[in-house]
C-alpha cells in the first residue's frame, strides 16, 4: 500500500521533470477521451431527435398518404384524379378486411389564407373528423374540438391552431368569431370558431420519406364541410399560374391496438390499397415503427462508427505515450540499473514505469471527461457564433445540423475514461517491460 | 568459523559472437564474517566480475556461491533481487546516485525495495546521513554535492538495509587522497562494527588498510595475503 503510494509519487515526480513533454502526451489522451464523449453525444443527439419525432407520429400508427404521381409531359396539362379515395377509406376501415385496425381517420387538406378583419395568415385548411386531435396528440386550449354532430350537419365550424388564433385575433376572444378563407367560392358562409388548440412544436423532416409536420398554421373543419364547400377538384390561382388537383383524401391514419401488429397490418394495408392503385404510384405508406427501427439500427451503426473514429484517436494518443515512454526508459537506463542493483525486482521496475503512464492517462482521461462534459455548451456557443458570423450558410445547413443538440450518453464517460487508461496500460506495458528486462550490470554501465 | 561467503570453482565466460572472454577461470574463496578484504589486479583481470557475482548482480557460468548458508547460484531473478535488497550494500566508483532524488531519498531507496520503508527506518536513514557527515544536506540533490560527498551518500545508502556485506568497486577511484581517507575511515569503522567489507581497488594505500589482500591475474587468484585476522562477531 505504502509502496504503491510511493510508486505514484515517484511517477508524478519524474513526469514533472519534463513538464512540456508530459503535457503534450496528456494532450493526446485528452483529445482522444474528449472526442469519444463528444462523438457519442452528437450521435446520440441526432438519433434521439429522430426517434422522438417518429414517436410523435405514433408507433401504433400506419399513415397512408396521397402522392401526386410522376406523369409524363403529355398528360401533365390534364387534371387527373389521384390519391386515396373514399372507397379506399371504407375498405381500410372495414374490420372484416383489416381486423387489427382499431381506428381509421381521414384528412383532406389544402393550403389557404385565412382572414379576420384585416388580419391574415397562411396555413392549412384541414378537413378532419373528431378523432383527429387525439390521434395527432393535439390538446385543446379553449372551446371544443369538432364533434360528430358537426360532421353530420356539415357545419361551418372551425377550430384554430394556437398560432392562427394569435395572428387573427391578437386582442379579441376568437370563440364565436367568424374566419374567412380566401379563394373560397362560398365566401358568404364564414367559419365560426368553436375551439382553439394549444401550441405544439413542429416535427421536422426525417430522411426523405417523411416530411416535417407542422401544425402551427392549421384550421380544422369537418371533412364533410370541406367536401361540400371545396369539392375534390380544387384549382388555385397563384401569381398567374393555375394549379389544380383532384383528390378525395390526402391522408388516412390507421391506428392499431398493439404495436406488435403494426408491421403485419402495414403489409395488409398495402395489399388492400394495391387492389385499386396498382402501378399508379399515387400513394405512400409510412410506418413510423419501421422508421423507428431503422433509426435504432442507424443509431447503433452511428455509435460504432463514431466510436471507431474516437478509438483511433485514442490509439494515436497511445502511440504518443509509447513513444515518450520508450524515450524515457532509454534516458533513464542508468537509474534503472541503480534501482535493480539496490534490490528492485523486475516487477518493481515495470510497476514504476507503468505508474507513470497511468498517471499520464488518468490525468489526460480526467481532463478529457471534463472536456467531454462541455460538449453541450460548446456546441451551443459554436452554433450561436456561426449564426452571427455566417447566417446565410447556417440557414442552408440541414435542419439536423442547425438544431443539433448533443445528448450526453451516461455510459460514454466511464467508457471513454477506461479506454484511455486501458490504452495507457497497453502502450505503456511494452516500454515498462523493456525497462524491466534490462540487465542490471549493463544498465549501470550505460552513460 | 562462520562464513560470510564461500566461492568454489567460479567461472564466468562472456560470449561475444565467436570470441569467448574468460573473465573468471575457477576462483575459490572463503570470506569469514567480519573480514575486511581488498581485491587488486591489473585492469581486465576480473575484479569487477567477481564482485558483481558476489553481489548477486550477475550469474556465474559455473561454480557455486554461498552467502551465509544459502546457495545463491541458481536462485531466480526475483530471489536475487531480494538478497540484494536485504543483505548486500553496493558502492560504485561512479557513486551512482539517482539524480532526481535528494540525499535522504537516495539513502532510502534500498529500504523501499526491501519493503521496510517507514517512519523508523527513515529516522535511521537520517542518522546514516549524519554518520557520513551530511546531516545538513538531506534535501540537496547529488549535483549539488562534491564527488567525495556523493560517495559518502553512496556509503550511507549501502548501509540503509543493514547489510551483511559491503561490496565496493573502486570506491575511491575518483577521489583525491584526503577524501579517499575519509571514505576509507568510514568503511573501516563499519567493518569494526562487524560488517564484512570487500573493496576492489588499484591503490596500494587502500589495500594497506585491509586485513587481507587478494590479487587477481587473468581471472585467477594468484595471491591471497592475510595481514590481520578477521574480526569475528560473537
Ligand atoms: N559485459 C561484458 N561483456 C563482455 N566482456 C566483458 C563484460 N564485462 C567484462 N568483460 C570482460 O571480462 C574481463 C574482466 O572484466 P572486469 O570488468 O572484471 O575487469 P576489472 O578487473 O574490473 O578491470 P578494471 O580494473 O579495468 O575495472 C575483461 O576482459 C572484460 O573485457
Ligand atoms: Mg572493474
Amino acid at each position: 500500500m505504502i509502496n504503491w503510494l510511493r510508486t505514484w509519487k515517484i511517477g508524478v515526480k519524474s513526469l514533472l521533470l519534463h513538464p512540456m513533454r508530459s503535457l503534450l502526451t496528456v494532450l493526446g489522451i485528452f483529445i482522444g477521451t474528449a472526442s469519444v464523449i463528444w462523438l457519442l453525444a452528437i450521435g446520440e443527439g441526432i438519433s434521439s431527435r429522430a426517434q422522438q419525432q417518429i414517436e410523435q407520429l405514433g408507433a401504433q400508427n400506419i399513415i397512408v398518404k396521397s402522392k401526386k404521381p410522376v406523369v409524363s409531359d403529355s398528360t401533365a396539362r390534364r387534371l387527373t384524379p389521384y390519391g386515396i379515395t373514399r372507397e379506399d377509406y371504407v375498405r381500410l376501415s372495414d374490420p372484416e378486411l383489416l381486423p387489427t385496425v382499431q381506428r381509421a381517420i381521414r384528412i383532406r387538406e389544402i393550403r389557404r389564407t385565412f382572414r379576420f378583419a384585416d388580419n391574415t395568415i397562411d396555413g392549412r385548411l384541414v378537413g378532419c373528423t373528431p378523432e383527429y386531435a387525439e390521434v395527432m396528440r393535439l390538446t385543446l386550449d379553449r372551446g371544443r374540438f369538432l364533434g360528430h354532430a358537426d360532421l353530420e350537419a356539415e357545419n361551418n365550424f372551425c377550430v384554430l391552431a394556437a398560432e392562427v388564433a394569435q395572428a387573427l385575433f391578437p386582442l379579441e376572444d376568437p370563440l364565436g368569431q367568424y374566419v374567412r378563407v380566401e379563394h373560397d367560392s362560398t365566401d358568404h358562409e364564414p367559419y365560426v370558431v368553436v375551439g382553439v388548440m394549444q401550441p405544439r412544436a413542429s416535427t421536422s423532416a426525417i430522411g426523405s420519406s417523411l416530411e416535417g409536420q407542422d401544425f402551427s398554421g392549421d384550421v380544422y373543419i369537418p371533412i364533410t364541410s370541406f367536401w361540400r364547400r371545396l369539392g375534390d377538384r380544387i384549382i388555385s390561382a397563384s401569381s398567374g399560374t393555375f394549379e389544380g388537383e383532384i383528390v378525395e383524401l390526402n391522408q388516412v391514419t390507421l391506428q392499431v391496438s398493439n404495436v406488435d401488429e403494426v408491421v403485419e397490418t402495414a403489409d395488409l394495408v398495402e395489399t388492400t390499397m394495391n387492389l385499386t392503385h396498382k402501378e399508379k404510384e399515387d400513394f405512400e405508406i409510412i410506418v413510423p415503427l419501421e422508421l423507428l427501427e431503422q433509426v435504432r439500427t442507424m443509431r447503433i451503426m452511428f455509435m460504432v462508427f463514431m466510436g471507431t473514429i474516437a478509438a483511433i484517436s485514442l490509439v494515436v494518443g497511445g502511440i504518443g505515450i509509447m513513444n515518450i515512454m520508450l524515450a524515457t526508459v532509454t534516458e533513464r537506463t542508468r537509474e534503472i540499473g541503480i534501482r535493480r542493483a539496490l534490490g528492485a525486482k523486475r516487477g518493481d521496475i515495470t510497476r514504476q514505469f507503468l505508474a507513470e503512464t497511468i498517471v499520464l492517462t488518468v490525468v489526460g482521461g480526467s481532463c478529457g471527461v471534463l472536456g467531454g462534459l462541455l460538449c453541450g455548451p460548446a456546441i451551443g456557443l459554436l452554433r450561436n457564433g456561426m449564426e452571427r458570423l455566417i447566417p446565410a450558410t447556417m440557414a442552408e445547413m440541414p435542419e439536423v445540423i442547425r438544431n443539433l443538440d448533443p445528448v450526453m450518453v451516461g455510459w460514454s464517460i466511464p467508457l471513454a475514461f477506461s479506454i484511455s487508461v486501458g490504452v495507457g496500460l497497453i502502450f505503456g506495458l511494452y516500454p515498462a517491460m523493456r525497462a524491466a528486462a534490462m540487465d542490471p550490470i549493463e544498465a549501470l554501465r550505460h552513460e | 568459523m562462520s562464513w560470510a561467503a564461500r566461492v568454489t570453482h567460479l567461472r564466468k565466460d562472456y560470449i561475444l559472437g565467436t570470441v569467448t572472454v574468460e573473465a573468471l577461470r575457477g576462483v575459490s574463496l572463503d570470506v569469514p564474517v567480519g573480514d575486511l578484504i581488498s581485491i587488486m589486479g591489473a585492469s581486465g583481470s576480473g575484479k569487477s566480475t567477481l564482485l558483481n557475482l558476489l553481489g548477486c548482480l550477475d550469474r556465474a557460468t559455473s561454480g557455486e556461491i554461498w552467502l551465509g548458508d544459502q546457495n545463491v547460484s541458481d536462485l531466480s531473478d526475483d530471489e536475487l533481487s531480494e538478497i540484494r535488497a536485504s543483505e548486500i550494500g553496493l558502492i560504485f566508483q561512479s557513486y551512482n546516485l539517482i539524480s532526481q532524488l535528494t540525499v535522504l531519498e537516495n539513502i532510502e531507496v534500498p529500504l523501499y525495495y526491501q519493503g521496510t520503508l517507514g517512519r523508523e527506518s527513515r529516522e535511521y536513514c537520517r542518522h546514516l546521513a549524519e554518520l557520513v557527515g551530511l546531516g545538513d544536506r538531506l534535501k540537496h540533490r547529488p549535483y549539488q554535492l562534491s564527488g567525495g560527498q556523493q560517495q559518502r551518500v553512496a556509503v550511507a545508502r549501502s548501509l540503509a538495509n543493514r547489510p551483511q556485506f559491503i561490496l565496493a568497486d573502486e570506491p575511491t577511484g575518483n577521489l583525491d587522497s584526503a577524501t579517499t581517507k575519509e571514505i576509507l575511515d568510514l568503511l573501516v569503522r563499519l567493518n569494526e562494527g562487524g560488517t564484512t567489507v570487500i573493496i576492489v581497488t588499484h591503490e596500494q594505500e587502500v589495500a594497506d588498510i585491509t586485513r587481507r589482500q587478494i590479487h587477481l591475474t587473468d581471472g585467477l587468484i594468484d595471491r591471497d595475503v592475510r595481514n590481520e585476522p578477521a574480526v569475528l562477531v560473537t
